[in-house]
């Protein structure tokens, strides 16, 4: 449980932010400017808010009320920088060793040696930093990170400084340590792709505010929010579950509460969870069950609410069982079919607009 | 080869200027911390005061070190009658006159190397567990490594050269304060005296050359330290 509510000077930025959040990664989601990592420093104990409290799990690292204030060494938060930043007078090895036998003992629960498999680092060991790829820098500042058996990893925009292929890379290797040792995640980043596919609870922040916080699905999905989440990227988030692999089409059947998706191959095994995005603009409507069509997904929905927007795109909110979808059309649409809220409607989405980057691993 | 007295003002030049720099390291390492990482009032005056030995005749500091330092001066009496430390006219005195020379050389090459390292290193140690102390000594210290040993071989070469506040301070003692270039100095003025006054000056030619070479290696090798892990 991370608790957090802090008010912070800044210049003339006023950070006021308050928070709270359970699960295994919470995104920090906003623009550059918004906040996010006068937040993450304060958390971290680089900067002092002048008012407020930061309760992780129970223990307070900072309190105002209470005169508490752990200094960075003793929060025990590791830290993941944009760039890495690891140690560049030391090998892959001391830098992973860095903050190993700095911690209690009761809390080093992590093995080093299980650390150095899951991000695959055996052979880097005895390299320098300047010898490393991007990709490979963040994955030894992960490692270090939780060698130093910290109580949450705190990611400031840790794929930002990559190219495409060493971010999925990246991405990857997070979803593993998520789901192999059970340390909770701070992820901050402003790109909505990285927060849907990693994170299950997120908070929206803008000029130094909370503007929201929640399950990703609903937060994202919400259309008030939308100046701040970004229209051209809007879209749902759905948990699901493999349910079987079409191999004649290499397809793979995905049940979540409510129906069946169809999406090209999934690299899972039936009865693991995913995780999908679904891009509003991907999601097309039929007042009838349409016939003779290429669509693979159509899907029987309940109209939930529609936008009050003027200009010609509109954002129309869809129930399908009990999970909120985010379809995008247009505004002539909206009239020439009289989509009125509460109508029971049909969603159709292309088993190909769900690539390989909208799936992820739940 | 030196002769017996040739080699006794050698030495002692060398002792001298080798106890001047290592007892102004630690000092020189800290304030150029202290200028490089921290924000106080008065730095701009307390920054200027490091570098007056720089800019003020030799002369004058001499003189200012024997009315501070000297048997009767404020520090002298007090570090006399304490600890039985006498400056005046002792080979010590002539090392504090060259450390205090060299010091502004040093703080300045310590201080940007210093400045240079990403402070985000530092604070990255630190949520690692490490304390300020640590952090220090294992990151920030071995990172300024290579300004450290040019600062330290800068503050040497000076302490080799010093003339004017040596003089002034502790007088020239064969035996006890006559370094090289006091010796130099004190044959060109003695009649005859130019022939040993040559080879003195070779001397000093040799031991330049000597700590130029080690200077280059030493930078060479603490870059190589700084951007590697040569444990192995």
């Amino acid at each position: 449980m991370i608790d957090v509510d802090i008010e912070q000077q800044l210049g003339a930025f006023e950070l006021k932010v308050a928070f709270r959040a359970e699960a295994p990664i919470v995104g920090l989601f906003g623009r550059s400017g918004s906040g996010k990592t006068s937040v993450v420093n304060a958390l971290a104990g680089t900067s002092r808010p002048q008012r407020g409290r930061i309760v992780i799990n129970g223990e307070a690292l900072f309190d105002s009320a209470r005169g508490i204030d752990l200094p960075p060494d003793k929060r025990r938060l590791g830290y993941v920088f944009q760039d890495g930043l690891l140690f560049p007078h030391l090998d892959v090895e001391a830098n992973l060793r860095y903050g190993l036998h700095r911690a209690p003992a009761a809390a080093r629960v992590i093995d080093p040696a299980h650390v150095i498999q899951l991000l695959g680092l055996k052979t880097l060991l005895r390299r320098l930093p300047d010898k490393l790829s991007g990709g490979e820098k963040q994955r030894v500042a992960i490692g270090r990170a939780l060698l130093a058996a910290p109580r949450l990893l705190l990611m400031d925009e840790p794929l930002a400084s990559l190219d495409v292929p060493r971010q999925s890379e990246v991405l990857r290797y997070i979803e593993q340590l998520r789901d192999d040792l059970h340390i909770p995640i701070v992820y901050v980043s402003h790109a909505v792709a990285e927060i849907t596919r990693l994170a299950d609870t997120v908070v929206v922040l803008a000029d130094g505010k909370a503007l929201a916080y929640g399950p990703v699905d609903e937060v994202m999905g919400r259309i008030d929010l939308r100046p701040h989440t970004g229209r051209y990227e809007s879209g749902s988030v759905i948990e699901t579950v493999v349910a079987a692999h079409d191999l004649a089409y290499g397809l793979t059947t995905l049940r979540f509460d409510g129906g069946e998706l169809i999406v090209p191959n999934v690299e899972a095994l039936v009865g693991e969870r995913v995780r999908v995005r679904i891009r509003a603009r991907d999601v097309s409507l039929a007042v009838a069950r349409p016939a003779g069509l290429s669509v693979l997904n159509v899907l029987p929905a309940t109209l939930a609410a529609i936008a009050t927007e003027e200009g010609p795109i509109v954002d129309v909110q869809l129930r399908v069982g009990q999970l909120p979808l985010l379809a995008r059309i247009t505004r002539r649409s909206v009239h020439e079919l009289a989509l009125r809220e509460g109508q029971q409607i049909y969603a159709l989405i292309k088993a190909v607009s769900l690539d390989r980057r909208s799936v992820g691993y739940a | 080869m030196p002769s017996d007295m040739e080699l006794g003002i050698i030495v002692l030049s060398l002792k001298v200027a080798l106890v001047g720099v290592a007892c102004s390291l630690p000092p020189a390492i800290f304030f150029a911390y202290l200028l490089a990482r921290t924000n106080f009032p008065g730095k701009t005056l307390f920054d200027a005061i490091v570098h007056l030995p720089l800019v003020l005749p030799p002369v004058v500091v001499g003189f200012a070190l024997l009315l501070l330092f000297g048997r009767r001066g404020v520090l002298g009496a007090w570090l006399a009658d304490w600890f039985g430390i006498v400056f005046a006219f002792r080979w010590t005195g002539a090392a504090l006159a060259a450390a205090i020379m060299g010091f502004p050389l040093m703080v300045r090459a310590i201080r940007l190397s210093i400045a240079a390292i990403d402070r985000r290193l530092e604070t990255v140690a630190r949520t690692l567990g490490g304390s300020r102390a640590w952090v220090f000594a294992s990151i920030t210290l071995p990172l300024a490594l290579p300004g450290i040993v040019t600062g330290a071989l800068l503050s040497f070469a000076r302490s080799l050269g010093e003339f004017g506040a040596t003089i002034t301070f502790v007088s020239n003692i064969p035996g006890e304060t006559e370094t090289l270039p006091l010796a130099i100095y004190s044959l060109v003025q003695t009649p005859g005296g130019d022939a040993q006054a040559v080879r003195l000056s070779l001397f000093a030619v040799v031991l330049s050359i000597a700590a130029l070479i080690a200077s280059e290696w030493l930078t060479r090798r603490s870059r190589k330290t700084a951007g590697a892990d040569d444990r192995r």
